[in-house]
């Protein structure tokens, strides 16, 4: 420390300690979550009834279940980037915003396999 | 190079007391609020619809039973809007993001127009719902 600019001292020590990645998968995923939960919404107001079976037939065709898929993985990661920055304003003590963090990626992982095993087991069930 | 020295004390714009309310501040925050609302409140409900759809009709029944009684069907518009303002107000980050809609006056219309779109969506949503599945 005491040479260079103070530009180049703090360069790289950002508070997430990467670069653009973050905000950019944060907006990649947003555009793909308007596409997919707009089809999603549509989809569900469109059906008839939505009952056990009228959903279990829904959800069985490739055409909804490709797409559940791919909402899946977008929503959920959506929405732990988003997470993670609602903490890293809020949570100021280091021991308690860790935990939060893990917490939430314990969360959004979990609850990611557990959906995709769900649309999997309708879609590919007897 | 000279090495680059600035005071310590910077200045503080007299100002940040004097201010009064704006529609963006309020979409700003309920972006966070709704994001956060949709994460846990209807992520979780989310999970339950597929995972009693995956284990069977006794289960899904449960779930059928809670989402179509006057309590479900409450959190279920509520749910509705939180997701349309979180979505309008998250396409007015993305249009913000491209540096246009940034004037004070284009900023507040876009901001007092994502509530008119999120409740005007919200209620077209539930009468589509109620005309198709004949509530």
């Amino acid at each position: 420390m005491g040479t260079g600019t103070e530009l180049g001292r703090v360069r790289g020590l950002g508070a997430a300690k990467n670069g653009v990645g973050h905000w950019w998968q944060q907006r990649v995923t947003a555009v793909a979550n308007i596409a997919l939960m707009l089809w999603f919404v549509i989809s569900l107001v469109r059906l008839p009834a939505l009952d056990y079976a009228s959903t279990v037939m829904w959800l069985r065709q490739p055409v909804a279940a490709i797409p559940m898929l791919l909402l899946i993985v977008s929503v959920f990661y959506h929405f732990r980037l988003g997470v993670q920055v609602f903490i890293e304003d809020y949570l100021h003590n280091e021991g308690t915003k860790l935990l939060a963090l893990l917490a939430l990626n314990f969360y959004a992982l979990g609850g990611a396999a557990a959906a995709v095993f769900a649309v999997l087991k309708v879609a590919l069930g007897a | 190079m000279a090495s680059a020295t600035r005071p310590r004390v910077r200045p503080l714009s007299p100002h940040l007391s004097i201010w009064r309310w704006q529609a963006n501040m309020t979409v700003s925050i309920l972006h966070r609020a709704t994001g956060n609302g949709l994460a846990f409140g209807g992520v979780v409900l989310f999970l339950w619809w597929l995972i009693a759809a995956a284990t069977g009709p006794a289960a899904y029944a449960t779930f059928y039973a809670a989402a179509t009684g006057w309590f479900g069907i409450v959190v279920g518009v509520g749910l509705t809007w939180v997701f349309f303002q979180h979505l309008m107000s998250g396409i007015r980050h993305l249009v913000m993001d491209t540096g246009a809609a940034m004037q004070v006056h284009t900023s507040q219309t876009f901001a007092m127009l994502t509530f008119v779109a999120s409740i005007v969506l919200t209620a077209a949503t539930w009468v589509a719902i109620a005309l198709t599945k004949g509530l």
